[in-house]
């Protein structure tokens, strides 16, 4: 019983990350339609971000919990600025080009990021400092879940909060919501589209910026690639979900989390993939929107 | 009010308004009447600054609006009813209200522009949590139309409100409309595919037919023209 709450509360903090990132997948695919596989590397940079501002204010001596605040601000201020960037660089003069082309401007995006931190800060594995100290009030759990989980699932667990409240009950988030759902319409009722859409981008950047700080903080080292596989699996995550759905997003990334911490706790952990995608391929088969997904009826 | 000088309009290479002028003048309900594919929404959607004309220009209330954009034409006061409503289908009834409010800032008159739409369409406030792609055809016009009255536009375009829906709901519409025109002082630019309605609301009318305007006169004469009748009104 102990064994699976271990890997129940593994699988949810897996969840947590996959969530953070998955949220800007389908955020952005709701508003414009695109998969923007750049988006991984967005994570990345964010993880960079921390790991040189933490590495800068180590010097200085501040305590661990004030450089986990202040390198997490600017991962959330740096990769925002690269989210916002690359959608008016890469997206925005293709946005009335044929569905192909911005995906395609996507790729080579997300290309590009890797191997430009790949140049900048070579292809070893650096370490991060563990941020996270280990809560005394946490002893006698410390077998079951560790203190930086909880620090990833209390942190996850307000910005998810947040983020459905900014959806649901602010102008901007209104606005979000109208412009995903008729484009043209909200135009017409006076929503900046652009301002909306770049505002989508700065929100899915900021938290895939935490979570690239959080995970890199828990796991210990961060490299140039991180972003691909950690994408691939939000990505995923928000598929499973239904992609375009804020809610199905949350949803997918905890069950491919789950998916996944227990296909290694019970079998073996070189399965952690099969599992995984095998799940993708039958939740596809069965529900083709997605969990949560709503399957689009196209009016004629 | 409104000034369209010779505007023509394309999607890529396709001119799909050739020449058009258009005048409205202040508390007129004019219409705009034409077969199916003469150019009549392109017309809306270029005033709206949707599909922005390539050539000619737009005056509002004595300054050039044909180089704004969508958001800047809706705060000088021009707020438009599509073709096929357009409702936000995942959005409450009052959400959708709260959006055609979008740029105002003045939240007692919001308030009360919203009571006089719950008393001129009580059904709207019986479905105000519901979500709008649940709402019948007619109940959907009918907030179509509210939707574009909480921007308070001092003209108000209107994209075939009477498509899809039954006679007897046609004529309710009708009746809002005109009485939106007479009350609230309201400028209407009406487009419609139902020559014979429009024209009986309408003060003035302009016929098009393959992206130019072919004839122009008041309403009361457009519908006794025989041109009109054998084209239009099935006469």
């Amino acid at each position: 019983m102990e064994y699976f709450l271990e890997l129940f509360l593994g699988g949810m903090t897996r969840g947590s990350i996959y969530a953070l990132i998955a949220l800007g997948y389908t955020m952005v695919y709701g508003i414009i339609g695109l998969i923007n596989f750049a988006h991984g590397e967005i994570y990345m940079i964010g993880a960079f971000t921390a790991l040189i501002t933490a590495s800068v204010l180590t010097i200085f001596g501040l305590n661990p919990f004030a450089i986990l605040v202040l390198a997490g601000l600017a991962a959330v201020v740096y990769s925002s600025a690269y989210g916002f960037t690359i959608e008016k660089v890469a997206y925005k003069p293709l946005r009335n080009a044929p569905r192909l082309s911005p995906l395609i401007s996507a790729i080579g995006m997300s290309i590009f990021l890797q191997n430009y931190v790949l140049l900048a800060q070579t292809s070893d594995f650096m370490p991060f400092p563990n941020l996270i100290p280990e809560f005394a009030f946490m002893e006698p759990w410390a077998h079951i879940i560790g203190s930086s989980e909880i620090v990833i699932l209390a942190v996850t667990a307000v910005a998810m909060v947040l983020l459905t409240l900014l959806i649901k009950f602010t102008r901007i988030g209104k606005a979000m919501r109208a412009t995903a759902q008729d484009r043209k319409m909200a135009m017409l009722v006076g929503v900046n589209i652009n301002r909306v859409i770049s505002v989508t981008f700065i929100i899915g950047s900021s938290l895939a910026a935490i979570g690239g700080l959080l995970i890199a903080s828990h796991i210990g080292q961060i490299n140039f690639y991180i972003g691909f596989i950690a994408g691939i699996k939000a990505f995923t995550a928000a598929v499973l979900g239904g992609i375009g759905s804020i809610p199905g997003a949350v949803l997918g990334s905890f069950v491919l989390g789950w998916t996944e911490s227990f296909a290694t706790g019970y079998i073996s952990s070189d399965y952690e993939d099969v599992f995984a995608f095998s799940l993708l391929v039958l939740i596809l088969i069965f529900r083709p929107a997605g969990i949560l997904g709503r399957s689009e009826s196209k009016k004629v | 009010m409104l000034d369209l000088v010779n505007i023509q309009t394309y999607y890529g290479n396709i001119q799909a308004l050739k020449n058009i002028s258009i005048h409205i003048d202040e508390g007129e309900i004019v219409t705009l009447i034409g077969a199916n594919g003469a150019g009549k929404t392109t017309t809306l959607m270029s005033i709206s600054g949707i599909v922005p004309p390539k050539s000619g220009t737009i005056t509002f209330l004595g300054e050039p609006i044909h180089d704004l954009n969508a958001e800047q034409i809706v705060a000088r006061g021009i707020s438009q009813v599509p073709e096929g409503r357009h409702i936000f289908p995942y959005l409450t009834v009052m959400e959708n209200l709260d959006m055609g409010a979008f740029l105002r800032t003045d939240k007692r008159n919001i308030r009360a522009d919203l009571e006089m739409i719950f008393e001129m369409f009580p059904i709207l406030s019986d479905r105000r949590h519901q979500e709008g792609g649940t709402l019948s055809g007619g109940e959907q016009q009918m907030l179509a139309i509210s939707r574009a009255l909480m921007a308070r536009p001092r003209l108000l375009l209107l994209d075939e409100p009477s498509l899809g829906l039954a006679p007897l709901i046609i004529k309710k519409i009708f009746i809002i409309i005109k009485e939106i025109n007479r009350t609230r002082n309201t400028t209407i630019f009406l487009v419609e595919q139902n020559a014979n309605l429009a024209l009986h609301v309408a003060d003035r009318g302009y016929v098009m037919e393959n992206g130019s305007i072919t004839m122009e006169d008041t309403a009361a004469a457009l519908l006794v023209n025989e041109d009109v009748k054998r084209s239009y009104l099935g006469i």
